[in-house]
């Protein structure tokens, strides 16, 4: 283990060793997650079956009758102890472009038949949640969410949800609690926010987290028939990095009628990601990474 | 060759040995809750440890067979019935063309296995058959069995009726089950009371118990105080959404356990305290809504000793049914 390290190594069973490598979620916590995992995907350790980096923490499930339990939380402590503070990592990974088209009229209907779940049943998510974050008006609220770039710090939950990390200082991170009571309903491809974390939920279904859009873009297709997906049914991956950018009714209905006739694409670009760079001086990281995405 | 669907069940699906290697994108390993039962079914009508066979929760379906074959059920006692009449389980026997497969009432266990010779065949999804309907992924168009399907089947050579698994090499089904876990994950935030609770409680399972997880009542955990760490949420059962073993047990607001299994929810904001051990997860599989458990600590070499027992115990369902 590196030292002053904050991990915490427990077996879940005698076929996981889960990680808490801080328990308090951060951009350190979670790029550590992505280093130690990508370089133990990269050892020839025999039996590992899933290796799933999280926001604050990763898991490793594997096969204890090919790799001892013991040796191989030996293995992660020492991977944790190479890979430090994880700033001399680059993570080779994508920035994406997410149209969300905030305050629509589907989550609308959505957030208010589950008014008597929510802490303010009088406003909308979005006004709520502008309010108890200092903002003067939802408009200053979607800015601030649509500004600075979101790390995939997780996927799951359900297949291929990802929730997403903002890339600022902690004293500007967006804050709001999830429902008080989940709803049973969630549209596909809704914009959600819970704790600090936006997510976007991948399938129609239950949920807790807060309203605030939709995207037109499709981020899980189980049958591949969209052109983004020809590889794998998932969009996103542990690292991903997305720039959010409100549109219209007009732009959305544009890339309704793209996905319906599955030409859809979101603009991405291939990027790489290094902890130490970004946390020297972020703004200026966050607007380079955004040239690249922009760039022809 | 195929089976028509007549009579869904009550959700049943197409599962197999399971998908391994996505949860890091959510994907969960999915398979036959039952994995021991799956496989003796398969052996039992000769087949390979992958072919796919129908999981049937509580209620069997009725299939309609268009071509003979051979058929074995295994798991819950579940009686079969071949055009109305009866047919021993964990057991193979002969189907004719036209004949219909229907089933009795439950009398004990939660879920039973259909193999048939040569397998369920439907398109590899991910490199398994195996139905995940959160997902909308693999079985038949990512769903439970509906009236109306067709399911093609496999090639029948090598089957032989009357191959049996000796009653010694059954799954038995008591109405309470101790099922051994390992302590860990966020149990420091347990009181220990709590924790004395949670291992002290019969547990009695809600009718809340799937593919996903198994949620049971019985008792309310006592958690430490604390100050909520950023990220967390303000609820003492919160965590920073984090990974979720299959088999942990997560206590969202200290009440209701809920035990996730193969179709599980791959990560979130809630406590575990324990994770069942590998060799005990077809156990609670088998579990039906009020049916008891007590949780018993034991420690990683007893879970290790556990699976080594299960494995020599393939081993002799092997030898059983080849001679």
């Amino acid at each position: 283990m590196s030292e002053g390290s904050k991990a915490r190594y427990s077996l879940g069973g005698d076929d996981h060793i889960f990680v808490e490598l801080d328990n308090e979620m951060s951009l350190t916590a979670n790029f550590k997650a992505m280093a130690i995992t990508t370089v133990l995907e990269q050892t020839q350790i025999p039996g590992l079956i899933d290796i799933c980096p999280a926001n604050a923490s990763y898991q490793v499930r594997f096969d204890p009758l090919q790799v001892p339990p013991r040796d191989l939380l030996a293995e992660l402590q020492r991977i944790e102890g190479e890979v430090g503070d994880a700033t001399a990592f680059d993570l080779d990974t994508t920035i994406v472009e997410v149209p969300v088209l905030y305050n629509d009229p589907w989550t609308n209907e959505t957030l208010l038949r589950f008014r008597s779940h929510h802490q303010d049943p009088d406003a909308t998510d979005l006004e709520y949640a502008a309010r108890i974050n200092g903002f003067d008006s939802v408009d200053s609220f979607i800015e601030a969410h649509s500004g600075a770039p979101w790390f995939t710090s997780m996927v799951g939950f359900v297949a291929g949800l990802p929730f997403l990390f903002q890339m600022v200082p902690r004293e500007k991170q967006l804050q709001v609690p999830k429902y008080l009571r989940p709803r049973t309903d969630t549209p596909k491809q809704t914009i959600g926010y819970g704790g600090c974390f936006t997510a976007i939920y991948s399938v129609r279904g239950a949920g807790g987290y807060q309203l605030f859009g939709i995207t037109p873009g499709p981020i899980y297709d189980p049958t591949q028939q969209h052109p983004d997906f020809e590889d794998f049914m998932v969009f996103f991956k542990p690292g991903t990095i997305a720039k959010f950018e409100p549109i219209d009714r007009a732009m959305y209905d544009k890339y309704s009628a793209q996905v319906e006739a599955k030409e859809f694409r979101f603009k991405q670009r291939p990027v790489k990601f290094s902890l130490g760079e970004f946390q020297a001086d972020p703004d200026a990281y966050n607007a380079a990474l955004l040239e690249v995405l922009h760039g022809s | 060759m195929g089976v028509r669907v007549v009579k869904p069940g009550m959700a049943t699906t197409i599962q197999d040995i399971g998908r391994p290697g996505y949860y890091r994108v959510g994907i969960p390993p999915s398979g036959s809750l039952d994995q021991y039962s799956s496989l003796a079914a398969n052996l039992l009508v000769g087949n390979d440890d992958a072919a796919a066979v129908l999981e049937c929760t509580y209620l069997g379906p009725q299939l309609h067979f268009e071509a003979p074959t051979v058929v074995a059920v295994t798991g819950a006692n579940l009686p079969p019935l071949l055009n109305g009449e009866g047919r021993p389980t964990w057991e193979s026997f002969a189907v004719a063309e036209g004949d219909v497969l229907s089933f009795d009432y439950l009398e004990g266990g939660a879920r039973a296995y259909i193999a048939v010779s040569g397998g369920f065949d439907v398109p590899q999804v991910l490199g398994s058959r195996s139905t995940y309907t959160l997902g909308s992924m693999g079985g038949v168009e990512g769903r439970v069995l509906a009236e109306g399907d067709w399911i093609d089947t496999g090639d029948t050579e090598g089957a032989t009726p009357g191959r049996v698994v000796p009653g010694s090499l059954r799954t038995e089904h008591p109405k309470h089950r101790e099922i051994r876990v390992m302590m860990g994950l966020f149990d420091h935030r347990l009181t220990p009371s709590g924790r004395q609770t949670f291992l002290g409680t019969e547990w009695r399972l809600t009718p809340v118990a799937d593919r996903t997880g198994f949620r049971y009542q019985g008792a309310e955990l006592e958690f430490e105080e604390r100050d909520p760490p950023f990220g967390a949420g303000s609820d003492p059962s919160n965590i920073v959404d984090a990974p979720y073993p299959i088999g942990s047990i997560q206590v969202p607001g200290g009440i209701e356990p809920i035990v996730l299994h193969r179709d599980a929810v791959s990560g979130g904001g809630y406590v575990m305290v324990a994770t069942v051990i590998g060799a005990d997860m077809d156990l609670v599989g088998q579990s039906a809504p009020n049916n008891t458990t007590r949780f018993i600590e034991v420690d990683l070499d007893t879970a290790l000793e556990a699976r080594h027992d299960r494995f020599k115990r393939i081993e002799e369902l092997r030898m059983a049914v080849a001679s």
